[in-house]
């Protein structure tokens, strides 16, 4: 088993604040791990730190160590749009462009630099589309608005964008939560089959989704890891009495 | 000029065309650090900054070292003459340079003039000269800095956001340029004029410097009451107040029954119905004033056995006072409305009509708002110039009575800067001073108003 | 009266107050456009004599088919004084210079232009339009009172004797004017036109939008985007806040002292009215401009930093995209208040008696609004007439222009 993503003694402070206690956590390649906990347990803080969307937080603090491959994400050689292209995110509310759905997936490659062909653009935007399970309901429309689509079709499109930029990582933040229940369980079944290529850490609000989708799953509590391992053993018997009030309803 | 400009952009663009090819041919084997575009911008930058910073400094420069050049070339003739003669005599080598000929140029002026052109053909030259070199240069710098692991996207986003900052400090040379015309004239003019009399002097008029002719050394004494802007206040303060007394409880009272009583249906029309009164040029008012209002009130007067000039304070400033009325309703309209519903709640709750409520509650309040916008209308109304330019007198008068001809500050800056303007005499330069002024007077009042409402608005937020 | 009635009486006359105060200030806006509009109507049109004129070969000097340019060098007095000759030949002479002043002072030039663009016409007898002089031409609009004792009046009782007769024989017509907007300013208002001072305030508001919008927008972008709250943000943001209150003429003061004595711009011309103009301007386009900016949702600015854009390429690309709409709607709105503008132009000079129609920025011009004041100063009746036109053209455009911002915003405003 390889770790995707390590890290260490990793403390988040927002200003005076602190919003993430000394975690360490390792993420395995191809898995899915899911990161479940009351609200404002920082599991979303915890998420962004690791693309280091929290740089853009004036504010926000972070100490401690996260690697990807082995290599720290924070050093000064790594460069934040590299590191963001190898590291894809996917937002609570689905957030296309307003732009078409052609260049809503075009857009990430276009930056990057991938090509500078038409024929070889359309062949990776029909690839993500079609990844993301999308492909067959908006061929005939890609030059429509990403806007005027559904909201699972929308979440789908973002989906689409993050991998057309070939990530090794993508980061999940309550992709769910905006959508209506088959919506959800086609997001679903996406992400069981996105594992085959891709790590996946899903931050989410429902431990029935957790418990579908995850292999891995860890457990936040007001910026504490409290504990961490296989998706099963989280769900029929925890070690930890905390965890066990929580999968079983009494708070959160 | 033009040619100038046009070949600097195709320059550049020719930059940017050549910087991304020779990106393009590096990525053949290597992924680059950045797209190819972006070391075509770079290209581009390098050419376009300092080409037109030279361009720019060459533009300014031109006139400069023209005259310095023909001091040179023609000293033995121009040294017999005095300062505004050479003045003259460059004025009119000039328009002949541009073909401007009578027929009945002297051998000199030809000279001057063939000179001119001479020297502008050179000057073109070198500004090409300029403009192509730096080209060369820099392509030639981007040249030996294009390779793959070059990050031009960093530097171009470098520069791109030093200059989106610089634009953002233009707001701050704007008022450094208003400040420092304004003073540096002004200094002048205290040169001729002790700032005390400018101050405190209760007569008038600036012709009293007209007889002097700018050779002769200036009578210090005959200035001494000629500018005196304590009359010029009191015009103003006077068409202010009229102003005011149109504008305060129009606009107060449409706020009021806008924000508090109106339908929303009333309310969405008449709004912007009022506000079309400010939208409305200020050059149509005072023709308005001027052509209808005044001979109006006249009538009225005459009517009534009254002796009303046809240039008196109260045609302009009710005009003026028309024109204020959508600030004041508008500025009052948010202000009221930022009232909280709870005190309404409140004061309904113990049987209070709404006028009561109103009048009671809501008005005081909501009133350091109100003064707030108020003060903002008083110093609009300041600074309002076309409407008393056409409307009211140019004599000055120290009097409240708002049927006599009075005249106001932004008036006798106009009359001061149009027409003949030498800037050597006191009759012009005294627009500078009463210009300082008056910038003074409303940042203090935009000051206080501001404050004002914005203590109201933390109060509630 | 009970206690409550009284008070219940008093919230209807502080209602009746606020009715009334509306419906006054509505009046004004109804006054003001209603007499404009009423003395202005009548400046897009003239009054011509259909005058039969015999064109006269001899008396030109012109050869069969002359051509264009000797038509233009002839001289057309003899022509004229011929034809008035003839036509009133039962007048004696000094009324015969009477009746001359009846027509506009040029109408040589009218014959010249006619003959010109009808050359069959050479040699032979036609009915021309002549355009009355301006006296003329207030009294057949009815502008004008003629029971004003005669010594008081421009006209005297011979020449409307005359012009009475005109109309029975059904010689005086009113037409369009077309000379008032194909035309420069002039000294005489039977040919002045708005064509020049149209032109001069085309290029200054040409100037001012391409010097005041790009120079709003990124600095907007900057404030809003980039720059790190400390005090030389503060500094600009109460900068821009002031000049948003300084005072036009203030503006104009500016240009004077800056752009022209020391910059040493040329004087009356529309680069240094485009410039002090984006002054004004400016502070008007960032406050819109930063809203809009404030608009964008976050969630845009993340997903496109979450795919590994730069942040000048998450402005660049997207969120200045989105922000277009509100930008220029207050750019608009900025631009059209920059028009009526008239104060800061009197002091760069932009108000001057300037005939020819300028073709560039940097030729002498006047601008709409400082030709409206220029005329209106004037005591003949005939440009206070065509100020009421010239204002009526102004605020038909800025209506114009406030439709279309308020559609643009319509069209454009997202909710999100």
């Amino acid at each position: 088993m390889v770790n995707a993503i390590n890290t260490k003694n990793l403390n988040v402070y927002y200003r005076d604040q602190q919003a993430i206690h000394n975690i360490s956590l390792d993420f395995l390649k191809n898995k899915v791990t899911a990161l479940i906990g009351p609200s404002g347990c920082g599991k979303s803080t915890f998420l962004r730190c690791l693309n280091r969307m929290n740089d853009v937080i004036d504010i926000c603090r972070v100490e401690g160590n996260i690697s990807l491959n082995g290599i720290d994400i924070y050093s000064k050689e790594i460069e934040v749009e590299y590191l963001r292209e190898k590291i894809g995110m996917i937002f609570q509310k689905p957030n296309p462009f307003p732009k078409s759905i052609y260049d809503n997936v075009a857009y990430g490659p276009r930056i990057h630099g991938f090509t500078d062909k038409k024929e070889e653009m359309d062949l990776i935007v029909e690839t993500s589309l079609k990844k993301a399970g999308l492909f067959e309901e908006v061929k005939d429309r890609l030059e429509d608005m990403g806007t005027s689509l559904s909201g699972g079709q929308q979440q789908r499109l973002c989906i689409a964008r993050a991998i057309a930029i070939k990530p090794e990582v993508i980061l999940m933040d309550e992709p769910c939560s905006a959508l209506d229940p088959i919506a959800t369980s086609i997001i679903e079944e996406l992400i069981t089959d996105l594992k085959k290529s891709y790590t996946i850490i899903i931050v989410t609000h429902s431990m029935q989704q957790a418990a579908r989708v995850s292999d891995k799953t860890a457990f936040f509590h007001l910026g504490n890891l409290i504990e961490e391992g296989d998706t099963s053993k989280i769900f029929t018997k925890p070690d930890h009495q905390k965890t066990n009030d929580y999968i079983t309803g009494r708070f959160g | 000029m033009f040619y100038s400009v046009l070949t600097l952009f195709v320059l550049s663009f020719i930059g940017f065309y050549l910087g991304k090819r020779k990106s393009i041919k590096l990525s053949q084997n290597i992924k680059l650090a950045s797209l190819p575009s972006y070391y075509g911008y770079l290209a581009m930058l390098y050419i376009l900054i300092p080409t037109l910073i030279a361009w720019f400094v060459l533009l300014v420069g031109e006139n400069f070292v023209l005259e310095k050049y023909l001091f040179l070339i023609l000293k033995e003739f121009l040294i017999s003459m005095s300062g505004s003669e050479v003045q003259l005599f460059f004025i009119k080598i000039k328009n002949l340079s541009e073909g401007a000929s009578f027929g009945n140029e002297s051998d000199i002026e030809l000279l001057g003039a063939q000179k001119i052109i001479q020297f502008k053909n050179l000057f073109l030259l070198l500004t090409y000269l300029v403009i192509f070199l730096v080209t060369a240069i820099a392509l030639y710098l981007v040249n030996k800095k294009i390779s793959p692991t070059f990050k031009s996207q960093r530097h171009v986003e470098k520069i791109v956001n030093l200059f989106i900052q610089l634009c953002s400090y233009v707001a701050i040379l704007i008022t450094v340029g208003i400040f420092l015309s304004l003073v540096f004239e002004t200094i002048n003019f205290f040169g001729y004029v002790n700032p005390l009399d400018f101050l405190f002097g209760i007569n008038w008029n600036p012709n009293k410097a007209f007889v002097i002719d700018s050779s002769d050394v200036i009578d210090k004494d005959i200035l001494k009451d000629a500018f005196g802007i304590i009359p010029l206040m009191t015009g103003t303060l006077l068409v202010v107040f009229l102003a005011m007394l149109v504008s305060i409880p129009l606009g107060l009272m449409s706020a009021i029954y806008l924000a508090e009583y109106a339908p929303k249906r009333i309310r969405d029309i008449s709004k912007p119905v009022i506000e079309i009164l400010a939208g409305i040029p200020t050059v149509v008012y005072g023709f308005f004033a001027a052509l209808v209002v005044a001979p109006k009130i006249a009538d009225l007067g005459e009517y009534i056995g009254l002796d009303v000039s046809s240039e008196s304070a109260l045609a302009a400033g009710l005009t003026m006072g028309v024109m204020i009325i959508p600030f004041v309703s508008s500025l009052s309209d948010d202000v009221i409305r930022a009232v909280p519903q709870s005190l309404r709640d409140g004061s309904y709750a113990l049987g209070a009509t709404k006028s009561e409520t109103i009048i009671k509650v809501i008005l005081p309040s909501a009133l350091p708002g109100i003064i707030g916008s108020f003060l903002l209308a008083i110093s609009r109304a300041i600074g309002e110039t076309m409407i008393v330019v056409m409307a009211a007198s140019l004599q000055a008068n120290l009097t409240i009575n708002p049927l006599e001809p009075t005249t106001t500050i932004t008036t006798q800056i106009v009359t001061a800067l149009t027409g003949d303007t030498e800037f050597d005499n006191p009759k012009t330069l005294v627009a500078f001073a009463l210009g300082l002024t008056l910038f003074f007077a409303t940042l203090l009042l935009n000051y206080f108003a501001l404050r004002t409402v914005k203590k109201y608005r933390e109060q509630y937020d | 009266m009970t206690n409550l009635a009284k008070r219940k009486k008093a919230e209807l006359r502080f209602r009746f107050y606020g009715i009334f105060s509306v419906f006054l200030s509505l009046l004004f806006v109804a006054i003001l456009i209603f007499n404009i509009c009423l003395s202005g109507i009548g400046g897009f049109y003239k009054t011509i004599f259909l005058t039969s004129i015999h064109f006269d070969q001899k008396l030109l000097n012109l050869e069969d088919n002359a051509s264009e340019e000797q038509i233009r060098n002839a001289s057309f007095s003899k022509l004229i004084k011929n034809n008035f000759d003839e036509t009133f030949k039962d007048y004696s002479k000094d009324e015969i210079k009477q009746i001359k002043k009846l027509f506009y002072r040029k109408i040589d030039i009218e014959l010249k232009n006619f003959l010109i663009s009808n050359p069959e016409f050479l040699n032979k007898t036609t009915k021309v339009e002549l355009t009355a002089s301006t006296h003329i031409d207030q009294i057949h609009k009815g502008n004008f009172d003629r029971s004003v004792q005669e010594k008081h009046r421009k006209v005297n009782n011979f020449q409307l004797e005359i012009y009475d007769k005109f109309v029975e024989d059904q010689k005086v017509k009113k037409v369009w004017n077309s000379t008032y907007f194909t035309s420069g300013d002039s000294r005489d208002p039977e040919s002045a036109g708005v064509a020049g001072s149209v032109m001069g305030s085309v290029f200054t508001i040409l100037i001012c939008f391409l010097l005041s919008f790009p120079i709003a927008i990124f600095a907007s972008i900057y404030l809003q985007e980039f720059a790190k709250t400390g005090k030389i943000t503060d500094l600009i943001e109460i900068n821009i806040n002031n000049l948003a209150a300084v005072p036009s003429i203030i503006f104009g003061l500016l240009g004077l002292g800056i752009l022209l004595n020391f910059f040493g711009l040329p004087r009356s011309t529309a680069l240094v009215g485009g410039i002090v103009l984006s002054f004004m301007t400016l502070p008007t386009i960032i406050v819109a401009c930063r809203s809009s900016l404030r608009a964008v949702p976050p969630s845009i600015r993340e997903a496109a930093l979450a795919l590994g854009a730069t942040k000048n390429q998450v402005v660049f690309h997207h969120v200045l995209p989105l922000a277009m709409p509100g930008t220029l709607t207050g750019a608009i709105i900025g631009l059209a208040r920059a028009i009526g503008e008239t104060a800061p132009l009197l002091m760069i000079g932009m108000v001057a008696f300037i005939m020819d129609i300028p073709s560039n920025p940097l030729e002498p011009a006047v601008g709409m609004p400082a030709q409206i004041y220029l005329w209106s100063e004037s005591s003949e009746r005939g440009f206070i007439e065509k100020t009421s036109s010239a204002i009526i053209l102004l605020l038909i455009f800025l209506i114009v222009v406030n439709f279309v911002s308020v559609y643009f915003r319509k069209k454009y405003e997202k909710k999100w």
